[in-house]
């Protein structure tokens, strides 16, 4: 079995600031990867040079592609990683506002990427996207209203909506529930744990919320300063943190 | 089934003056399929850190952890979390789920984890529901609201919903009612008919000596304390 | 009455120059958007200063040039972009698209086919077919070189998705040579199958700085759906003065109590049909038969 991310080496500077330092790790079909870590640790600068959409330093960042197998990201021409940035990947955002076109429905929010893919049918488009909205509990009778008129917690299911519609094999996902009320939280956190398991995505996401991970990842990567610290299984890196910072991160959490 | 040799853990307290705690040494043990072993000793002893760390929730200092052919100790995350699906069921003392989701399918879920269909899961989950006296109507709902009881009667259940040829149980019959005690000793007999190789934590004596072949003095493994 | 002060056609020889370079370049890449160095021009943004350079840069002292306003001769714009010409460039002007070798239009194709030849110039407002949608220059810059247009599609989808059809009806976007989309200018749609043909069409844009074009015969295909395809629709009704059924028409407001006429909105073709006897439903009666 190949590795389906396999990140090598992954370093990058800004100016004399180190953005992320030397970062390795190999994300295997299926499973789900946390990256956690305080504010400016470097989790979403390594984020985005996994998801292409910042050249690192240094390193690869080699996916298994459907077509070609294992390749590396960054030495793959523009147009290469647009067209697997809007097929076999997925980008949540935490900011539902960055990841959907406000200015255009529901549905043609979710259909947008099966017509940049060459869907030409509308009533095909249309039933997929009335499909895969009801799969994040949007109901279809809002299916023509604009994001504008969406909740938090709807916006956020409909940019899970537009990403998947496409059967993605990884989703990269920056903070997905921050922002939420807790209980909208819960919700998308259900729902993300079913499709990841649905459709055996795997999943790489970047959050300071240790809950998060623990109810989403299989596996944990603790950052600081820009360092991968701890790596390991969730349940594993939490209930027996042995780097100090991890300790300390574990230990600062609120009980409820 | 499960062979321990020579494991030992300590935990450094970094933000402590990086106060170094062993809490066990030289722990050796192995269980055989269809048999369940009890971990005794007192409050402290290291009966959880053990379990824990066969479950591969604690990080084996040294020592071999080979569960199946898996060396626990040693193995990637990725090879644990297949031994976990497929191989190793752990029954803590604490529910942990994600909130909403319906009791039939958290305890349905191991059977799907591990392959099952959904009819599968849903057919064993109703049926151990049942056995552990769960009212059906509460079945649709998220085991978050659920008594301490109840809670730990919907882990038991999903503990056993898979046939895991290896078990962990920490504690499986505190806080229950004479009832619901025997029939979790009835599913414990039942895993053991088929050839699971269980290890348990039980502080209610009677339980252990209803289902256990052997005990097993964690006190034995505690490092002698530094004077 | 000639300005001699200025130069043949109010542009200097080296502006026309960069302009020729941009539009052999647009013309050389079909429907590609050639950034071209718009100057300031003695009227408004929005009153044509992106057709007008281009007209000024192809003009010959041996031309005759015809500028249209929504199909007609005689409306503001048209006047006034004829007689800046007149002026400054002293070219023969006429009517009559048969007779003219360069047209400058605004948002119409004239019904009379165009021949070979002859060179049609639009106005182009917005010359970015993506912007509404992503209005970032850079991305839409980069969606053009990647071929990325599945956006183009989700704006004829919200069309549908809202009005139960698309109802885009002006500046239909369409696909040139299987390559560029591109915007036609807020040509209606009715228009669109007559983009090709065998005229060489120019488009200049001004306030935006652009210029792109289609050689003649170039193959435009206006974009749809598979189950919704494009429809060059019109005002289901024949012209009142001449009588035409298959020609583009105006609603004109003949008074205040509902009373209306539809008319040919491209004058010289609709005056052209009367001279020749054809009547409409509303012409003026006779006088002797």
């Amino acid at each position: 079995m190949t590795p389906l991310l396999s990140v090598q080496g992954v370093t990058k500077h800004y100016g004399a600031r180190l953005g992320c330092g030397n970062v390795n790790f190999d994300l295997w079909p299926g499973e789900v990867m946390g990256i956690v870590g305080e504010s400016g640790s470097g989790k979403s600068t390594l984020l985005s040079c996994l998801s292409g959409q910042l050249a690192p330093d240094a390193g690869k960042v080699v996916f298994d592609t459907r077509a070609e197998g294992p390749r590396d990201v960054l030495t793959m021409s523009e147009p290469e990683r647009r067209m697997l940035a809007r097929t076999d990947w997925a980008f949540v955002h935490q900011n539902a506002r960055d990841g959907l076109r406000m200015g255009v429905s529901a549905g043609g929010n979710v259909g947008e990427r099966l017509m940049a893919v060459g869907a030409r049918n509308y009533a095909d488009i249309r039933a997929q996207a009335i499909d895969w909205l009801g799969r994040v509990e949007i109901t279809e009778d809002r299916v023509d209203d604009r994001p504008r008129a969406f909740s938090g917690g709807m916006q956020q299911r409909l940019q899970i909506a537009r990403n998947l519609v496409t059967g993605p094999r990884l989703v990269f996902m920056d903070e997905p529930t921050g922002g939420l009320d807790v209980s909208v939280q819960a919700r998308l956190l259900d729902l993300l744990r079913g499709l990841v398991r649905e459709m055996g995505l795997s999943a790489v996401i970047v959050t300071h919320d240790l809950a998060v991970v623990r109810l989403l990842a299989d596996r944990l990567m603790v950052m600081k300063g820009g360092h991968v610290v701890e790596t390991g299984l969730t349940d594993q890196v939490l209930d027996d943190p042995q780097h100090g910072y991890t300790q300390l991160l574990v230990s600062s959490v609120l009980q409820v | 089934m499960i062979r321990i040799s020579d494991v030992s853990k300590s935990f450094v307290l970094h933000n402590q003056g990086s106060a170094v705690i062993p809490v066990m040494e030289g722990a050796s043990l192995s269980v055989a399929p269809g048999e369940c072993v009890a971990l005794v000793g007192n409050s402290g002893a290291g009966k959880s850190t053990l379990m824990r760390m066969i479950y591969g929730n604690y990080l084996a200092g040294a020592g071999l952890i080979m569960v199946g052919d898996v060396d626990v100790a040693r193995a990637e995350p990725r090879e644990i979390l297949t031994l976990r699906r497929e191989v190793l069921g752990y029954v803590s003392q604490f529910l942990r789920v994600v909130p909403r989701v319906p009791t039939l399918e958290v305890v349905a879920e191991p059977v799907l984890a591990a392959g099952g269909s959904a009819e599968a899961g849903e057919a064993r989950a109703r049926e151990l529901l049942a056995r552990l006296n769960i009212p059906e109507r509460l079945w649709s709902l998220s085991p978050t609201t659920f008594s301490g009881g109840e809670q730990q009667r919907v882990n038991i259940a999903r503990g056993f919903a898979h046939g895991f040829p290896a078990l962990l149980l920490d504690e499986p019959t505190a806080s229950l009612d004479a009832t619901n005690r025997a029939v979790v000793l009835e599913l414990i007999a039942e895993a053991k008919a088929r050839g699971a190789a269980i290890i348990g934590i039980f502080h209610d004596a009677e339980a252990r000596e209803a289902v256990c072949d052997r005990e097993i003095d964690v006190s034995g493994f505690t490092p002698a304390r530094a004077a | 009455m000639t300005d001699q002060a200025y130069n043949f056609a109010y542009l200097d020889e080296q502006t026309k120059r960069m302009i020729r370079r941009a539009l052999l370049k647009a013309l050389a890449v079909p429907g590609y958007q050639v950034p071209f160095a718009s100057r300031e021009m003695p009227m408004p943004y929005g009153w044509g200063t992106g057709g007008v350079q281009v007209t000024a840069a192809c003009l010959t002292p041996e031309d005759r040039l015809k500028v249209i306003d929504q199909g007609a001769d005689d409306t503001t714009n048209a006047v006034s972009i004829r007689k800046f010409f007149e002026r400054t460039a002293e070219v023969e002007t006429t009517e009559h698209t048969a007779e003219a070798s360069v047209i400058q239009t605004r948002h119409r194709i004239p019904e009379q086919p165009l021949e070979e030849g002859q060179i049609l110039v639009y106005q182009v407002p917005i010359p970015e077919p993506l912007r509404f949608l992503e209005p970032r220059e850079t991305e839409t810059r980069k969606m053009h070189a990647l071929e990325e247009y599945g956006l183009m599609h989700v704006k004829l989808y919200e069309d549908i998705a809202h009005n139960g059809a698309i109802s885009t009806a002006y500046a239909y976007p369409v696909k040139v040579e299987g390559r560029y989309v591109m915007d036609p200018s807020p040509i209606p749609k009715f228009d669109n199958p007559k983009l090709e043909n065998a005229a060489i069409q120019l488009f200049g844009a001004g306030r935006e700085q652009r210029i792109y074009a289609l050689p003649p015969h170039t193959k435009v295909v206006s974009l749809d759906f598979e189950d919704h395809p494009f429809e060059a629709s019109k005002a289901d009704h024949a012209c009142d003065l001449c009588g035409c059924g298959t020609s583009y028409l105006d609603e004109v407001i003949t008074d205040d109590a509902g009373g209306r006429m539809f008319v040919c909105s491209d004058t010289d073709f609709c005056a052209t049909r009367q001279a020749q006897g054809h009547r409409g439903a509303l012409s003026p009666q006779e006088e002797y038969a």
